[in-house]
């Protein structure tokens, strides 16, 4: 078997992002289904405004929650796809040279879809399980004006939310795979990056080495740059809306958001850390090897990637307040008694702290590992 | 000079464990050109670690000088490497996204050398300061590595089969240039070796077998990089 069992455990950031996609759009559209049915027995007015508005909230948030998950699932696994290959080019490379065509060996990765078929189950089941609850929340203003939506289940929502994003990240695995197994037998073996170096611009520069080592940081890993700023960005649009959403919608909304925002934080957080000690493991050797102190290694390689966190946490909060600017401005326009949205500075400093404690305590966790990492162990590699 | 006084080294534990050098004694003279023989499995390169201060030992003391470096911490320990001590490996261990310029500033900076062009000119490389480590051939990589070691302006430089991985020809080279700059620059150089031949090329010669010293003798006369066999 090309691709072990261990090789798929290592995709549950992907599990568990596609699982938060699917929960929440299973909520939200299992919800606009079922409303659908009774359209023609709202009549007032003021239901008909809160129909709509549902409708189109429920369109929104599946749309762009569900969107910016599956666009960060995509980028994860085209990201591990990548990985899968660099680190295992000497066997791929044996592949090739012994006949094996491209085409032959990209179709292995079909198994990296699994990972998303089980978050998305996952996430199905657990949408599923937690409507009842969720439509109570949904409806209560407008319940005495209509009759009570019930909870029904729609086979073909669970297969576009389970078999279809399965299917579609299964292929795009081979797709990418086949793209990256396009490289010369020789640079797979050699795992040389020979082709980067040609699109490559020179580097002319006299910055001192520390100065390169952390712009290279950040321009030859640029999906985790991607990541770290998503990660920051999760926390901090998340945290602070779940804080908005205590006084603009119900409880459970709150904490339902607040704890997707946690999980896909430090799963995304995580993950890049990790990402980021792995594919500096060798030069952070040498460096140490060669005298430089364990404090410096960490600094110029994670520092790197601190500005990128605060520009992701500016983005998420720009992101959380136009969000709910336009939900109440534009979707609950004509719905009486929504409350005023403004911008909580207070919300979003605790929010900033929060995150800064959070980053920084996790960054030194990470930074532990980089003293473990010595030119013994790159050696038996 | 660097005495090492009953160096001991394991891996593993329990059944599992291997002593790999078994109570190492040697001395080795400032400026000195030695070179540490022996087969595969041998310790070779475990004694380099151990001397080089990139390994402890489990037993035994290692002194720079009067400096015992069995005892320090690891924060000393990497402070002295800094101070003291380049590498050269066979695998090189260039940063691959970096160029050769950077590649060599990074033991550069470390010892504040800003002259560091002048080390890239001496390994005749002066041409290929913006190339990437791929964009050389298997000679140039490791005359990048000596640049690198050398332009920390090393007190003592530790090489690991520095011609391991090179045809004769590009072997004899880097050898040569290796050679040409301990005795225009006076560093003490241990090197580590399976071949013989290359043995000729140092004032003294460390034999080791089975995790001991089976052997130290001293060549009357060093020959060069292009004298001896391969």
């Amino acid at each position: 078997m090309l691709i072990g069992v261990k090789d798929i455990l290592k995709l549950f950031g992907i599990s568990i992002i596609a699982c938060c996609a699917v929960f929440v759009c299973t909520l939200f559209l299992n919800y606009n289904i079922d409303i659908a049915a009774i359209k023609d027995e709202v009549t007032t007015e003021a239901g008909k405004a809160m129909y709509d508005a549902q409708v189109l909230m429920g369109r929104m948030v599946a749309g762009v929650s569900g969107g910016c998950l599956v666009i960060t699932s995509v980028v994860m696994l085209l990201f591990y796809v990548k990985n899968y290959v660099e680190t295992h080019g000497k066997e791929l490379g044996i592949l090739k040279a012994i006949g094996y065509s491209d085409m032959k060996i990209a179709k292995y990765f079909w198994v990296f879809g699994l990972s998303v078929l089980v978050g998305c189950v996952v996430g199905f089941a657990a949408g599923y399980s937690y409507l009842p609850k969720f439509y109570k929340a949904q409806t209560p203003d407008f319940q005495s004006s209509v009759p009570a939506v019930s909870v029904k289940f729609h086979p073909s929502l669970c297969l576009l939310l389970t078999a279809a994003p399965a299917a579609a990240f299964a292929c795009v695995s081979v797709a990418f795979a086949y793209i990256k197994l396009k490289t010369p037998v020789m640079n797979l073996l050699f795992e040389r990056q020979a082709d980067k170096v040609k699109n490559r611009k020179r580097n002319d520069n006299n910055y001192a080495f520390l100065k390169s080592l952390f712009i290279g940081t950040l321009k030859n890993k640029k999906s985790l740059v991607f990541f770290v700023a998503f990660s920051a960005f999760c926390f901090s649009a998340m945290v602070q809306m779940s804080y908005s959403m205590n006084t603009l919608a119900a409880e459970t909304f709150a904490y339902m958001i607040l704890a997707i925002g946690l999980i896909l934080a430090f799963v995304t957080l995580f993950l890049s850390l990790s990402s980021v000690v792995k594919g500096n493991a060798k030069r952070i050797a040498i460096m140490k090897a060669f005298g430089y102190e364990n404090g410096v290694c960490g600094r110029y390689v994670f520092g790197a990637y601190r500005p990128v966190a605060f520009i992701g946490f500016v983005i998420g909060s720009a992101y959380q307040y136009g969000l709910l600017k336009f939900m109440v401005a534009v979707v609950f326009a004509n719905v009486q008694n929504v409350p005023s949205y403004t911008f909580d500075i207070k919300a979003c400093l605790v929010t900033f702290v929060l995150f800064v404690v959070v980053y920084e305590l996790t960054t030194y966790l990470y930074s532990l590992r980089v003293r473990k990492l010595t030119i013994k162990s790159i050696m038996t590699e | 000079m660097i005495e090492a006084a009953g160096i001991r080294k394991s891996y593993g534990y329990g059944e599992n464990k291997t002593e790999v050098l078994k109570g190492v004694d040697l001395q080795i003279k400032s400026g000195e050109f030695v070179v540490i023989l022996g087969a595969s499995g041998s310790g070779k390169s475990t004694l380099l670690n151990c001397l080089s201060g990139l390994e402890r030992v489990d037993d035994g003391k290692i002194k720079y000088e009067d400096t015992d470096i069995t005892a320090f911490s690891d924060k000393e320990l990497t402070k002295f490497r800094k101070d003291n001590i380049g590498f050269i490996f066979q695998q090189y261990y260039l940063l691959p996204d970096m160029t050769v310029e950077k590649n060599v500033r990074m033991g550069a900076d470390l010892a504040g050398n800003a002259d560091y062009k002048e080390v890239i000119e001496a390994v005749g490389l002066s041409d290929k300061l913006k190339k990437y480590p791929s964009e050389l051939s298997g000679g140039e990589q490791q005359r990048v590595a000596i640049a690198r070691a050398i332009a920390k302006k090393p007190k003592y430089l530790f090489l690991d089969e520095p011609t391991g991985a090179l045809d004769e020809k590009t072997g004899r080279q880097i050898l040569d240039y290796i050679c040409k700059l301990q005795i225009e620059r006076g560093f003490t150089v241990v090197m580590v070796t399976h071949n013989g031949n290359i043995a000729e090329t140092a004032d003294k010669v460390i034999k080791m077998n089975s995790g001991e010293i089976s052997e130290i003798y001293a060549n009357l006369k060093r020959k060069t990089a292009y004298e001896i066999g391969w």
